[in-house]
């Protein structure tokens, strides 16, 4: 068993770990809180938004050991010793360079969803640079060639209400070539 | 949301005597679908054990009891799942069905036993102010007559309409894939084929398993380099959308000849349907339109349709046609 578990029958509290955007906190929360709850509302880490909290809109992406990942679907005590970086947390000296192609290419509105796009795109940009195939793919086995259509594809999981979506795609268009 | 316990088990056989020993308990993986259903109200378990950290992810080729098999772990993510060498190469129908389900961020958090285990997304089912069979015993069908564009047109019941929403399911039907499953019994092995199962006058119960059966692993018996296969997918967005009908297929030629074709459809029933009619129908002859489109019509003679499903019948057919003349020209290149 992980942790300490305290429970009134009403509630029941466990301690975790998480590691955010390098700082490391410890602390206790009820089983039921999600990822993204810890982090905006125990961790005052409001970087990753809460949009549809059903896992369709992509505005709560952050890196999650590594890789994209939903903080709305994701259960905080499952998560305990893990590693978030949110988009706040990307840069380490200044703006990420996808940060930067997104001021570049303008894609936002009200930005909302940006921080998830963010995260999501760098998430994405990383599982091309494995070689990981998409749902638009021609050849399974090749190289990756990340055209318009590849972007669309692998971003289908963030949603922007304001339909900055041409921004968006030119923006990963700059970043992924570096 | 009631209080919930939450449990990290250090092997599958202590998840498994967990589980079978709190009715109220429930297994956690990826968590995708299950922690929507927590805050729908659609699961209200007392106690969740964790079985993500088991070390379930190996993908591995092993020999098996009838030949060598590829092994899937049940915690491999499907992203990892797709994106692997082997079964890029050996069974597109399995990365292509993987790779059409959901979205990026998701397919790194879903695992591939959670994949075949997630549950409809029957618009009832998930509103707790309606009635729902599935989700509520002995309440009623809401979709019969209600909303129904993505209800079943085979093997359907009075009791419930609904589609399993896998593509993964599906294409791993195809492949006559085997699933491992450790029980309070010990381990045994079923087939995917077997594992969902049509609702009758039980359709609260998705699958054969029992609340404390635990897939373990998924088993795809390695294929012919002939053999080849893919999976199409028809939804009413390009993208991060369920299906309305899927067809997941292999195809094996002998010159002309069909040596051996597989043919399994999504979107169609409670479970990934294996249209065997059609498979038996096209074996030993050519992958022509016109023989396909009559062999899909064989195995949809038993359909039945509504004015909100009346166009899957000729979806299906097109769909067949199209991926099986695909995969003809594949074999002819």
């Amino acid at each position: 068993m992980p942790g300490v578990v305290r429970g009134t029958g009403l509630t029941m509290d466990i301690e975790i770990d998480l590691v955010v955007d390098g700082t490391t906190h410890s602390l206790s929360v009820d089983t039921r809180t999600t990822l993204l709850d810890a982090l905006r509302e125990r961790l005052q880490v409001i970087s990753p938004k809460k949009g549809c909290d059903h896992g369709q809109c992509g505005t709560c992406t952050v890196l999650l050991d590594g890789r994209r990942h939903l903080t709305c679907l994701a259960l905080a005590v499952a998560h305990d010793g893990a590693e978030v970086v949110t988009a706040a947390g990307l840069g380490s000296d200044g703006l990420h360079p996808v940060q930067r192609s997104f001021l570049t290419h303008d894609g936002y509105q009200c930005g909302y969803c940006t921080p998830g796009q963010v995260c999501s795109a760098v998430g994405m940009l990383d599982e091309v640079a494995q070689g990981h195939p998409s749902h638009v793919t021609e050849d399974l086995t090749a190289e990756v060639d990340l055209d318009d259509a590849e972007i669309r594809e692998r971003m289908s999981g963030n949603l922007c209400r304001c339909g900055a979506y041409p921004g968006i795609l030119a923006a990963v268009r700059e970043a992924a070539r570096g | 949301m009631r209080a919930l316990d939450y449990r990290r088990p250090e092997s599958a056989q202590e998840a498994v005597e967990l589980v079978s020993s709190h009715p109220g308990a429930r297994y956690l993986a990826g968590g995708s679908n299950l922690v929507d259903h927590l805050k729908l109200g659609v699961a209200a378990p007392d106690v969740l054990v964790d079985v993500s950290r088991l070390p379930l992810d190996d993908v591995e080729e092993v020999e098996g009891e009838d030949g060598a098999v590829l092994r899937i772990g049940a915690n491999v993510r499907n992203s990892d799942l797709a994106a692997h060498p082997v079964v890029r190469s050996r069974f597109p129908v399995v990365a292509r069905a993987t790779l059409a389900g959901a979205s990026g961020q998701i397919r790194n958090q879903a695992t591939t036993a959670g994949n075949l285990l997630q549950r409809t997304r029957c618009v009832y089912f998930q509103d707790v102010t309606t009635a729902c069979n599935k989700r509520k015993p002995g309440t009623g069908c809401s979709a019969l007559g209600g909303y129904a564009r993505y209800n079943a047109i085979l093997g359907a019941s009075a009791h419930c309409v609904t589609t399993h929403p896998s593509d993964l399911a599906v294409g791993l039907a195809a492949v006559d894939a085997t699933v491992v499953v450790l029980g309070v019994e010990g381990e045994r092995r079923i087939r995917l084929e077997d594992l969902h199962r049509l609702p009758g006058d039980r359709p609260e119960a998705d699958t054969t398993l029992a609340a404390s059966d635990l897939i373990t692993a998924v088993e795809l018996p390695m294929v012919d380099t002939d053999t080849r296969s893919t999976y199409a997918k028809v939804r009413d967005r390009a993208s991060f959308a369920f299906a309305l009908v899927s067809v997941a297929a292999t195809l094996r030629m002998e010159g002309d000849r069909v040596g051996e074709v597989r043919i399994a459809w999504g979107g169609v029933a409670h479970k990934p349907w294996r249209a065997r009619r059609a498979e038996a129908a096209l074996t030993g002859g050519g992958i022509e339109e016109d023989a396909v489109r009559a062999a899909v019509d064989e195995e949809l003679a038993t359909a039945t349709t509504d004015d909100g499903t009346a166009y899957k019948v000729a979806m299906v057919r097109n769909t067949t046609t199209m991926t099986l003349l695909r995969l003809a020209g594949e074999v002819r290149r």
